[in-house]
């Protein structure tokens, strides 16, 4: 199974937290901050390592504020492979 | 603590860039349109019209028509609607959005136009203008958000409250016999011959706003048939002026909005004419 991971970058200027994006994640990964951003508002922060880069939470956002990003590992396979193979290789997995 | 460091804090709090961090050009799966500007929008927090400035913004990037796309911005909380999408606008007198459209469609018929109205302003007082100029069929996309309220003015009864919907100027709830009934603008207009694609939508969960994207899309697209007026309505919300929270004013919009407006098309290209 190709591993799938995401992660989001939440802009907390811009951020008023309105909380709809932690309505929206399937994952429960959002919750809120307990600190302010500029404007007063108690901005959204990822709790969980969970995210799979769905895109709902950032669907939601009125201001825009969320970028989602995904990749999908598919490099942890390759290497489980070729080590059945001999143990004398060995293998190294690039960025 | 200076402000740079606080700032760095806050970066942190907020999980950005780690070393092993998927966060790279490469994997971004959504990114906000560069059509829609960086500046901080005037809205209340958890308000639709945010998400359809984005979604418009999208619309215009997708199809590449940023340089000729005219839009005209309404009066209302959605007024500067033109400081947040980076193409040319223009901003209308109260309810008349429709008709400055027109009158920029017909000087440039091969530009895209399209006009940004909430319900008080073209449901009350642009209701002639909106009315003709559908009528007339200009091949113009006219954007309708609709939340039931007055959101600029504070909050006063528009046309499409629901009954029994308080607001400043209904505070025991809309009473039909003497307000009269909401005005369902979106099916009215769907009657007449000048309209090609009609349509409701809404914008509160994911689902909704990739169908709503969809509409939109649409209604840029039918521009270039000359066939008629593309109208799209999104159920809005208002929660400022509903008086709660923004996740009780969607659940709220569920269950009372949306029985009430139906989401969906109501008139497609396919099923008429
Ligand atoms: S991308 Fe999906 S899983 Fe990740 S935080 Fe957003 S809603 Fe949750
Ligand atoms: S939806 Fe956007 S503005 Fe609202 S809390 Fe989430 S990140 Fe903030
Ligand atoms: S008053 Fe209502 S419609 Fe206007 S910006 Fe605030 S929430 Fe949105």
């Amino acid at each position: 199974m190709a591993k799938v991971k995401g992660d989001i970058l939440i802009d907390i200027e811009k951020c008023k937290g309105c909380e709809l994006c932690i309505d929206a994640c399937p994952q429960g990964s959002l919750e809120k901050s307990r600190k302010v951003n500029n404007k007063g508002y108690l901005f959204i922060v990822k709790i969980e390592d969970n995210c799979t880069g769905c895109t709902n939470c950032a669907l939601v956002c009125p201001e825009g504020a969320i970028t989602v990003y995904r990749k999908v590992d598919k490099e942890k396979k390759q290497v489980a492979k070729i080590t059945n193979v001999t143990s004398d290789i060995t293998v190294t997995v690039n960025e | 603590m200076n402000e740079k460091n606080m700032i760095d804090e806050e970066r942190h709090y907020s999980q950005v860039i780690e070393e092993e961090s998927v966060c790279t050009a490469e994997n971004i799966v959504y990114e906000k349109p560069s059509v829609l500007l960086d500046t901080p929008m005037h809205y209340c927090p958890g308000c639709g019209h945010g998400v359809a400035h984005r979604l418009i913004a999208e619309v215009i990037e997708e199809l590449g028509i940023q340089n000729e796309t005219i839009g005209v911005a309404p009066v209302g909380c959605s007024v500067f609607a033109y400081n947040y999408l980076d193409i040319d606008m223009t901003e209308a007198a109260h309810g008349r959005a429709s008709a400055v459209a027109t009158g920029i469609k017909r000087v440039f018929p091969d530009k895209y136009v399209f006009s940004y109205q909430g319900d008080g302003d073209l449901a009350a007082i642009g209701t002639g203008e909106t009315i003709h100029t559908c009528n007339r069929g200009e091949n113009i996309l006219v954007v309708f958000i609709n939340n039931g309220i007055y959101g600029m003015t504070g909050g006063q009864m528009a046309p499409t409250t629901l009954p029994g919907m308080k607001s400043t100027t209904s505070p025991f709830g809309r009473d039909t016999q003497t307000m009269g009934a909401p005005i369902k603008m979106t099916e009215l207009i769907a009657n007449l011959p000048g309209t090609y694609y009609v349509t409701r939508q809404a914008v509160n969960t994911p689902v909704n706003v990739r169908k709503a994207k969809k509409a939109i899309m649409n209604g840029f697209k039918y521009q270039t048939l000359k066939k008629g007026l593309s109208f799209v309505e999104i159920v809005s919300n208002c929660p400022s002026n509903w008086k709660m929270t923004p996740r009780d004013a969607n659940k709220w919009m569920e269950d009372n909005m949306f029985p009430f407006y139906p989401l969906g098309d109501i008139k497609t290209p396919n099923k008429e004419n």
